[in-house]
């Protein structure tokens, strides 16, 4: 046999340390949304709040100054210039939120500017994005939309495949699809919307008891909260690929939970553990390594990109990178122990922490 | 051999043969060799951030033509009222898009109204005033669904129109598509210059007619007192040394006629050898033409492009046959390109650009090199972990995932889809998760392997525990993946195609060509041996 990381009789008491997980993630999310609401929202890339980006690579080395004295003149609002790339490229990015000027003439003008107010110094506009305010708008309502889905289908086909409960998972999304009706009435703006209809959801699975998927749905927000959360924190720009990367963070956190679920699930059949607490602890054990080993090969692909992908991708690699990881401990210790927590009553006095201390 | 695996094993070496086939005619060298003629036409797209080129958005202001045509209408309906002998006056089209005008003697209500019923089926009566004076006030709409026809064929003429100049201009593969909220989104591949491409999309070649206002005071509209009713404009016009000066002129708002019935533009040379366009409408742009210029007979009648003013000329006699020129002092050129763009259609309402992202042929080609140089960096890195942590199960992983990355490439090549930056992060991303499959039927054998079991047994119940595993697991992923192509635009979508090509890849390399692996292990294996994994 090869290589072992996680040695076959391990029995890391994980139900045991659960609360302490619970308050890590919680330190972590506040930290986010504070973030968050002390910078008034996530900051939007010109994907979301329409501007220019410009990429232009010079001949020769330029002072960031120069390159926006020589702009000036176009009088661009919250205009940034930054060196891009590696040092010596002399590749430069430009951004500025939508100004006055009409997007036929940005390239021209942009181009006009920077010859004149560079003598002359050659240069490449290698890039040039412009997206008007109004598709801005309509990109991040459809972005929005899209995590939405993706988090309600994944629900249904959860409560479906894990409890057999087909029609409750039908009921639940009738339920959200009604919820998500009354509250378009009220025409509310689309963000609210999302952050309703992730509640209502949540709701729905607690009353109708839809455990697995309660576990699986709030392990994602879990996730999308803490990586858009650290993008805040950072200062990065959120723009369309970065939504790209959450859905994908999505897909990946949910593949763990549920290959963690499967073993629940396949254990308590078997009647493994006396308890639920103890079912889980085994489970989660014994697809620790599969786990690990599947995060550590996941980590050195996107590493890779992310270190020599190129500059248009880093962003798109950083949050993999944090999604990755976040991913993979909210699967181990929020999925589960909070399946454990919503079906309490289940497992014979299992009040989850003290049956899997005597056990372990 | 048994037979079952003798099947399994031809059709894996079928796949992947047909696969390598359809990866191949991707690498340009290839293209010299006389391979080229056995192998599939088709190749990896490359999307615009990899190839260079530009993608734009454009909103057609739909609303705009829409109140031509109304005021089109209006102008018609006074036409044909006066033939039966039915006074109406004023046509206008008033703040809510609606058109309003007076019919002079309220005697003939029942006669305008048979005239309307039945030639204009298409307008609805919203209201009617009697006034004093014996006048009455009508106001009329278009009715619902005829409205939306109007904005579905309004957006259908402007998509034809920009397919038509991009062709003139020769661009590969051009992509136009329309989409919500009168949009065109337009993809042109591969294009160096995309100011120029800018400029002959975006032009609107919005050509319209209009009266001009004799009788405003132009002195008084330049100070801003312009009459009700008519809006300043500035006339082009071309000096000897090529400059160009404006000249002020008021023009009626009413639009007469619009470029729409244009069926052709030429260049021609009047007899002092000046250049001018000249035009031919079809049959209904003759007949509303003949009608204007027999109603207007003496009068300026100004021919307006993208909001400038390019000549009045007064209209010397009813004009009928169904041809018109544009006059401007231009230059040949200038009357070439024009003649070019109203040939290849104008557009039937102004259009703007709500999006642009263009990227350069060499920006694209570090983008490649670089997205390929991490994606093979990344696989050697996992290819070499698997072999030191599974030994020989790491060697099988190892090749079920190179025929993976062989799967998805062939796939892109096959469907035809679009290789993005996105599209190679999912690539990327695929072989870190390629692995998770084999990584899950190997643990498990591992764990059957300690419970006691023979390695046969162990490998039999290692799959198949963890097929469904697998199949739940990605199934997950695929929903998020239908989801991103739903939603996501142009590079987004490469990426949703990508990833779902990479798990159904994975899951058919895992799950069918690993365990022939196994299988063929099983068959060869000596007593005793044990399995490495």
């Amino acid at each position: 046999m090869g290589l072992q990381i996680i040695k076959p009789d391990t029995n890391y008491n994980i139900i045991g340390l659960r609360k302490i997980a619970f308050v890590l993630s919680g330190i972590l999310i506040l930290i986010g949304l504070a973030s968050l609401v002390i910078k008034g929202g996530p900051k939007y890339g010109i994907d979301f709040a329409g501007g220019i980006v410009v990429q232009a690579k010079f001949q020769e080395s330029v002072d960031v100054s120069e390159i926006k004295d020589a702009l000036a003149p176009l009088n661009l609002p919250g205009l940034a210039v930054q060196r891009f790339g590696d040092a010596e490229a002399n590749e430069y990015l430009m951004r500025t939120s939508q100004g006055t000027i009409k997007a036929e003439d940005v390239r021209n003008q942009v181009k006009e500017a920077l010859t004149q107010g560079l003598d002359g110094k050659a240069f490449e506009i290698q890039r040039l994005e412009m997206v008007g305010p109004k598709v801005g708008a309509d990109l991040r309502s459809k972005a929005l939309e899209a995590l939405f889905y993706a988090v309600l289908l994944i629900a249904i086909y959860i409560s479906g495949r894990f409890e057999q409960r087909w029609m409750t998972a039908g009921i639940m999304a009738a339920g959200l699809a009604a919820g998500i009706y009354v509250l378009q009435l009220l025409s509310m703006p689309m963000t609210y919307l999302i952050v309703a209809a992730m509640i209502i959801t949540v709701g729905l699975c607690w009353y109708l008891k839809l455990n697995y998927a309660l576990g699986a749905v709030v392990a994602l927000i879990h996730d999308i909260t803490i990586t858009v959360g650290i993008f805040s924190l950072l200062d990065k720009d959120f723009d369309l690929t970065i939504v790209a990367a959450l859905l994908t963070i999505l897909g990946y956190s949910l593949n763990d939970t549920i290959i963690v679920f499967d073993r629940i699930r396949e254990n308590l059949h078997a009647k493994t553990a006396k308890t639920l607490g103890d079912t889980i602890n085994i489970s989660i054990n014994q697809t620790l390594s599969r786990t690990l080993l599947t995060s550590g090969t996941t980590l050195i692909v996107i590493l890779a990109l992310y270190f020599f992908g190129g500059g248009v991708i880093h962003d798109f690699a950083f949050a993999l990178l944090i999604g990755v990881v976040v991913g993979t401990y909210s699967s181990i210790y929020v999925a589960s122990p909070i399946l454990l927590g919503f079906s309490g009553s289940k497992g014979a006095g299992s009040e989850g922490a003290p049956a899997t201390a005597n056990a372990s | 051999m048994n037979g079952s695996l003798r099947w399994r094993i031809i059709l894996t070496l079928v796949v992947a043969v047909v696969a390598i086939a359809f990866v191949l005619p991707s690498f340009p060298s290839l293209h010299t060799s006389g391979l080229k003629k056995v192998l599939p036409d088709s190749e990896i797209n490359l999307g615009l951030d990899l190839k260079g080129g530009i993608h734009l958005t454009l909103g057609v202001d739909v609303d705009k033509a829409i109140l031509n045509s109304v005021a089109q209408m209006g102008q018609d309906i006074r036409a044909e009222a006066r033939e039966e002998g039915v006074l109406v006056l004023r046509p206008r089209v008033n703040d809510l898009g609606e058109l309003t005008f007076v019919l002079l003697k309220k005697e003939q209500q029942a006669s305008l109204e048979d005239i309307l019923s039945s030639r204009f089926a298409n307008l609805k009566v919203n209201g009617k005033t009697v006034q004093d004076n014996g006048q009455v006030l009508y106001t009329i709409g278009l009715k619902p669904d005829y409205r939306a026809k109007l904005e579905k064929m309004t957006l259908d003429q402007a998509v034809k129109t920009i397919r038509n100049r991009i062709d003139q201009f020769g661009v590969a593969e051009p992509d136009i598509r329309k989409q919500q909220d009168n949009r065109i989104q337009i993809q042109l591949p591969g294009l160096d210059d995309p100011q120029r491409a800018i400029k002959i999309i975006g032009k609107t070649a919005h050509l319209e007619f209009m009266l001009v206002d004799e009788e405003a005071d132009v002195s008084k509209a330049v100070r801003g007192i312009v009459p009700p009713g008519s809006s300043l404009y500035q006339l082009q016009k071309r000096r000897a040394d090529g400059s160009y000066a404006k000249q002020p002129i008021v023009l009626k708002d009413d639009v007469v006629m619009t470029g729409q019935y244009i069926t052709d533009a030429k260049t021609q040379f009047d007899s002092y050898g000046q250049a001018y366009v000249s035009l031919t409408f079809n049959s209904r742009g003759a007949r509303i033409f003949e009608r204007v210029t027999g109603n207007n007979v003496k009068k300026r009648l100004a021919i307006v492009l993208d909001g400038k003013v390019y000549s009045a000329p007064t209209i010397q006699e009813q004009i009928s046959g169904g041809r018109a020129s544009i006059t401007g002092h231009f230059t040949t050129d200038e009357a070439h390109d024009l003649a070019i763009v109203l040939r290849a259609g104008s557009l039937p309402a102004p259009v703007t650009i709500l999006e642009e992202r263009s990227v350069g042929p060499s920006l694209g080609q570090e983008s490649i090199d670089k997205g390929v140089f991490s994606t093979i960096l990344g696989m050697v890195l996992v290819l070499g972990f698997m072999v030191v942590y599974y030994r020989f199960a790491g060697m099988v992983a190892d090749l079920a995932l190179v025929l993976n990355i062989v799967l998805i490439l062939a796939g892109l090549a096959a469907f035809g889809a679009t290789l993005t930056l996105p599209g190679i992060a999912g690539i990327i991303l695929t072989i870190g998760m390629a692995v998770d499959a084999n990584v899950l039927i190997f643990e498990r054998i591992r764990e059957e392997l300690r419970k006691g079991l023979s390695a046969k047994a162990a490998i039999q119940e290692g799959f198949g525990r963890a097929t469904l595993t697998i199949l739940d697991a990605n199934v997950t992923t695929i929903i998020a993946a239908i989801i991103l192509y739903q939603f996501g635009t142009g590079p987004i979508r490469g990426f949703a195609v990508t990833l779902t090509l990479g798990i159904c890849a994975s899951m058919f390399t895992a799950i069918f060509v690993s365990r022939i692996i196994f299988d063929l292990w099983i068959e060869k294996r000596k007593p005793g041996a044990t399995l490495s994994v």
